[in-house]
């Protein structure tokens, strides 16, 4: 969710980009386990519960990746990382994923060398209000107080919409969602801005949800997604197939009920492909054949995680939206297996 | 003579009156009230207004207290049960302002290393303890790291191993040359760390089997982490600071230019700043492909920043001590160091030990700034629990509950340290 | 060992003299000294540029001219999105001052007043004062700040209280309490004002001119005249009539509710306000400490020499006990100033942009720039306590004992 315009840590890209490069599978297989860093907390993408269990939707994306590499799902350690700390980490090879809303911009691409192996939601920054403040659109925010977390790019965005309208604000400078909600919930703040995802597990986290909406303007485009060290291509394609692998089983209808009898042999080769129950794209991958299935299984395909965490049946309640299959007029269109 | 007298005067008391009780303005309680609290217009005034702000705050925290709640799961079944505190979350969440993530089922071990530092301690602080527990007091860093990190007990050992061979080393040397004795020492604890340790440590864990289950850093947290940090880093600092308060004072002009500069760079500069160091820049300083726990690079800081206090302490305490002392060590003949080991160090350390008291309290109150840098300490652990949706809104319970640790803490250390400066006090006042 | 040398000199230098004879061996340590720090030093720096340079990064302050694009709330100078990351800089580091001298000013007041009461001699003022200082001085200050803004945010009403009725403003209408800061009457100037400025600034200079002349007037005669009345007099009369005369050219603009918020008036923000509080409270309770210390330093035989020479008590304090106290008080205070602006870049923790919060953590985050950051960072807040104990250093040799 903080998608601070982070360069340092190219720093301690290069640092490791030597020792790194083109072993972490080999290292993930040998330690028998995958670091994967999530935020420090946001209900619905990656939040530990009271038992201190990982559960989310981008915490669904790491466990993913090690039932395909690993086979078994609970095979993560999850580091949690802040906006500004999260680079340096899986730049330093601390992690060996980066599951934390990151919005893929060219610099982050290029400049600070880490490769988006896709995207898994797409996102946009929107604004949260109260009903009773009667506002409708973020144009009528002259002179509002706006809570806004620091060194993101959620602050120029902001910075920007408001001059380019000619409108004046009161920035609040906060560190973490959790201060954010505390200001916010007090009415220290009128509006609070970040990724609509954000604010819409940010809301559902309140007593009353109801009192409070979201604009209708997303003033930016935010494709988040889990990404990788650049170098390690061999990594970097267990990384994007695993998440291909999720979103062709909606497409295909693979989900975890069905996978046992799918598993069985279908008479759609592409989901014999994608189970490897014919072909040898896991071997191509040095992954075992049955990665994909195994990936499926751990909570099933793109859809079921989504509905899971944060779909409209949580608290979370979020739509399909434009994340929906290509075929439903979203824009989710996964690379054929093939 | 008696008889005139007996005779002139026809009654003498032989025995006193006893004497009437004092008026009762003049006794008891309202004397007391009289000249503590209305001795004068002022007082009376400044009594009301202290009465009156006592009242407000009590007025204020006895219903809160009084109606608290200690059973439920969320704030909202609090607020229906009661309309003072919810202590319920304090009640749920209680592991974690202790211990972080630590595993649940390896409470214990921290609870132990705890209880050992006791005994451990226990020689320096009391000086009845016999010197043959300070060998308990030696290992027990080491006890401690196995403890609280896990692993096999091999790692621990082979360290152990490494710091005894160095011993052996500077003890055979000693006798020759002090000087190289100490260089060759230390060369031994080098070369043993790069070259030996690991297959030591391989080897011994053989022996010694799996051992206990392994913690990572980051699962350590709450006041378990104030704790480590603290003490692990005024345990490092105490030495560098000594060594650094001698170079300020010593006649050798380069030594004392690098000691002054060091410790009052740090002392310029906020810890955060020095956080920040550790969190972001420590790994462009090493050399390439180093990298190590964000807990060892914050102990490396918050070391330095300790030394550095410490140095004024004891140079304070070094200045303190009369000229006479350096003077007479001198004329017994001994060299430097025997001169500060034996006359100087004894005393000026006996001097400074409320100082280094208070720098502790300090540093240990100054941990709390680690939780900037995202590290779970107890004000980092409220940071999920006010995330979570079931306490969404709880504040002043939890701040409490840190604040309240901390203030029974240091409150303690700092008697602690003001009995010390009482005891330690031998020159007549 | 040396004896050798003792008995031989003529045999000139020998290498073994460096490490043996002691003329020599002081030299010997400190080179090597030196050249062990020179070759950690480099190694560092070598580090360093080698890990830069791997990165493909360099090491400049340029980025300091690039257009920061962030908003800053409280600015004392003009500032917006469009200048640049140094003009954020100097933003941050007014506001350091801002809450650092605004911080020393109240922790002194606090703390003087409360190390006098814990010395009062009424039991239940005294235990008061013993309960604020040992509260505040063994609670983590970070613990203090975040827990007075939680306070600023939680208790006061919000702004739109005001508007439906459930909260009203201060002070005829004047100041307004909220929950996002405190608005007061800004001070407007229209034409006219620079006289009434003028006259008041001439009467602060007559005030002077007569308390010089007070003190001379009783060294001379030992008459001693009404300073104080005359003082305040001198002050508020002249400005006052000035005032009139001119036709109230010195106004106040009093904040109204606007929108989402009040305007027009000044807003002390909370995030300053929770800082410097807090900040004075903590080290306050230092001062309280320290400020009773010098106090009972003072040995009683002065005091009681002075009471027998009839000297009232007040007198006594002001005249006896207090200048001896200062010289006592002082060296601390000035590290408790050190330590209040030192602790100031804590506000990072609540958001108000110091210098930590603009070019610590926005810009550092912004640019990616983490080494010029931290490294200027460190050497500002370093030029800061340099300054500070410099100055206190020269008050503190002004207050010495003067041995002659």
């Amino acid at each position: 969710m903080k998608k601070s315009v982070f360069f340092g840590a190219v720093a301690t890209a290069g640092l490791l980009a030597g020792a790194a490069s083109a072993q972490t599978l080999a290292e993930v297989q040998d330690r028998d386990s995958l670091r994967c860093g999530v935020t420090t907390g946001l209900v619905g993408f990656a939040a530990p519960d009271e038992t201190g269990e990982w559960e989310g939707f981008d915490v669904a994306v790491c466990r993913a990746v090690a039932a395909a590499v690993l086979g078994d799902g609970s095979k993560v350690e999850f580091i949690p990382t802040t906006g500004s700390t999260r680079f340096t980490a899986l730049a330093s090879g601390e992690i060996d994923l980066l599951a934390r809303n990151t919005t893929w911009t060219f610099s982050r691409d290029v400049d600070l060398e880490f490769e988006f192996v896709g995207v898994n939601y797409y996102d946009g920054q929107g604004f949260l209000v109260r009903k009773d403040l009667g506002v409708t659109s973020a144009t009528e925010l002259d002179g509002a107080t706006v809570c806004i977390q620091t060194g993101t790019t959620t602050e120029l965005n902001l910075a920007d919409f408001f001059r380019a309208n000619g409108m004046s604000y009161e920035p609040v400078p906060i560190e973490t969602n959790a201060e954010a909600q505390q200001q916010y919930l007090a009415n220290a703040c009128d509006v609070y801005t970040t990724d609509a995802s954000g604010l819409a597990a940010t809301r559902a986290a309140f007593e009353a949800p109801d009192d409070h909406m979201l604009l209708p303007e997303i003033i930016s485009k935010e494709p988040l997604g889990p990404l990788v060290r650049h170098g390690d291509n061999v990594w970097g394609d267990i990384a994007r197939w695993t998440l291909n692998a999720l979103i062709t089983a909606e497409e295909l209808g693979v989900t975890s009920e069905n996978l046992e009898e799918m598993m069985a042999g279908t008479d759609n080769p592409e989901i014999n492909r994608l189970l490897g129950t014919e072909g040898n794209l896991g071997e191509m991958l040095g992954l075992e054949a049955d990665w994909a299935a195994n990936a499926i299984a751990v909570a099933g395909n793109y859809a079921e995680i989504f509905e899971a965490n944060i779909g409209e049946e949580t608290a979370i309640g979020l739509a399909r939206g434009l994340n929906a299959q290509w075929t439903d007029g979203g824009l989710l269109y996964s690379p054929p297996f093939r | 003579m008696s008889d005139t007298h007996a005779n002139t005067i026809a009654f003498v008391r032989e025995t006193q009156l006893p004497p009437s009780p004092p008026p009762a303005a003049e006794t008891g309680a309202i004397k007391w009230v009289r000249e503590n609290l209305f001795s004068s217009i002022l007082n009376s005034i400044l009594t009301l207004l202290s009465l009156l702000v006592i009242f407000m705050v009590l007025k204020g925290m006895v219903p809160w207290f009084w109606n608290s709640t200690w059973n439920a799961n969320s704030l909202s079944e609090c607020r229906e049960a009661g309309t003072g505190a919810c202590f319920a979350v304090i009640r749920e969440r209680w592991p974690q302002f202790f211990f972080g993530f630590y595993p649940s089922t390896e409470y214990w071990r921290p609870l132990l290393t705890f209880v050992l530092l006791f005994p451990a301690l226990a020689p320096i602080l009391f000086n009845k303890v016999p010197q043959k527990a300070l060998f308990f007091t030696l290992l027990y860093p080491f006890i401690g790291y196995w403890l609280i990190w896990g692993g096999s007990l091999g790692g621990p050992v082979a360290t152990l191993l490494g710091v005894v061979v160095a011993y052996c080393v500077y003890r055979t040397l000693v006798a020759q040359a002090p000087v190289i004795a100490l260089l060759a020492s230390v060369a031994a604890v080098v070369i043993w760390m790069l070259f030996i340790n690991g297959f030591a440590a391989d080897a011994l864990a053989g022996v010694f089997g799996a051992g206990l289950e392994e913690v990572d850093s980051r699962n350590i947290g709450g006041f378990l982490l104030t704790m480590i940090l603290g003490i692990v880093s005024i345990s490092l600092a105490l030495p560098l600071g000594i060594l650094l308060a001698l170079g300020r004072q010593s006649d050798l002009l380069i030594i004392k230019a690098i000691c002054v500069g060091f410790i009052e760079f740090i002392r310029g500069v906020p810890l955060i700043t020095l956080l920040f160091v550790a969190s972001v820049l420590l790994s462009y300083f090493l050399p390439p492909g180093t990298t190590f726990d964000l807990v060892l690079r914050v102990i490396i800081l918050i070391t330095m920043f300790a030394a550095a206090y410490l140095a004024e302490v004891v140079r304070g305490g070094l200045a303190a001590l009369p000229r006479g002392q350096y003077e007479a060590a001198d004329s017994l003949g001994l060299d430097y160091w025997q001169a500060i080991r034996l006359i100087i160090m004894p005393q000026a350390l006996k001097i400074s030990i409320p100082g280094i008291v208070n720098v502790f309290i300090g540093l240990y109150k100054d941990t709390t700034l680690v939780s900037i840098i995202s590290m779970y300490d107890p004000l980092g652990v409220v940071q999920p629990i006010l995330a979570d949706s079931d306490w969404n809104g709880i504040l002043w319970e939890l701040y409490g509950f840190v604040a309240l640790f901390f203030f029974i803490s240091c409150y303690s250390m700092s008697q602690y340290s003001r009995y010390l400066e009482n005891k330690l006090r031998t020159d007549h006042r | 060992m040396t004896a050798m040398t003792d008995t031989q000199p003529d045999e000139g230098f020998r290498l073994s003299q460096l490490i043996y004879d002691t003329r020599y061996r002081s030299i010997t340590i400190q080179i090597i000294a030196l050249i062990c720090v020179l070759v950690g030093i480099g190694w560092l720096v070598n580090n360093a540029v080698t890990n830069l340079a791997e990165a493909g990064q360099d090491f400049n302050f340029d980025f300091l001219g690039n257009v920061a694009g962030y908003d800053i709330n409280q600015k004392i100078i003009d500032y917006d999105s469009q200048m640049t990351h140094g003009r954020a800089t100097l933003v941050g580091l007014l506001n350091t001052l801002l809450v650092a001298v605004l911080g020393c000013i109240t922790c002194t007041i606090i703390g003087v007043t409360m190390g006098v009461l814990r010395l009062s001699n009424n039991w239940i003022v005294q235990k008061l004062a013993t309960v604020y200082v040992e509260g505040f001085r063994n609670v983590p200050v970070l613990l203090w700040i975040v827990l007075t803004m939680g306070v600023m945010i939680k208790i006061p009403p919000d702004p739109r209280q005001f508007r439906s009725g459930d909260a009203s403003m201060m002070l005829w209408d004047s100041v307004a309490i909220t929950n996002r800061g405190v608005y007061v009457p800004r001070i407007m100037y229209e034409s006219g004002s620079a006289i009434v400025v003028g006259v008041l600034l001439l009467s602060i200079a007559a005030i002077f001119g007569f308390r010089h002349y007070a003190r001379k007037q009783q060294e001379a005669t030992g008459k001693i005249l009404p300073v104080l009345w005359v003082s305040l007099g001198l002050l508020f009369i002249p400005a006052i009539l000035a005032q009139v005369v001119m036709g109230s050219p010195i106004g106040l603009q009093n904040p109204y509710f606007r929108g989402f918020n009040f305007t027009d008036g000044v807003h002390l923000r909370n995030s300053l306000i929770a800082l410097w509080l807090a900040l004075s409270l903590y080290t306050g309770a230092f001062v309280a400490e320290n400020v009773r210390a010098g106090i009972l330093a003072v040995s009683k035989g002065q005091s009681e020499a002075a009471a027998s020479l009839g000297i009232r008590p007040s007198r006594i304090m002001n005249l006896v006990v207090l200048p001896q106290a200062m010289r006592v008080i002082v060296p601390p205070m000035i590290s408790n100033y050190m330590n209040l602006t030192k602790n100031s870049s804590l506000a990072l923790a609540i958001g108000y942009m110091d210098l930590t919060g603009t070019l610590g953590n926005i810009t550092r985050n912004q640019t990616g720039r983490e080494m010029e950051c931290v490294i200027m960072l460190m050497a500002i807040y370093l030029c800061l306590s340099l300054s500070i104990s410099a100055v206190g250093n020269w008050y503190n040799n002004s207050v010495k004992l003067k041995e002659r």
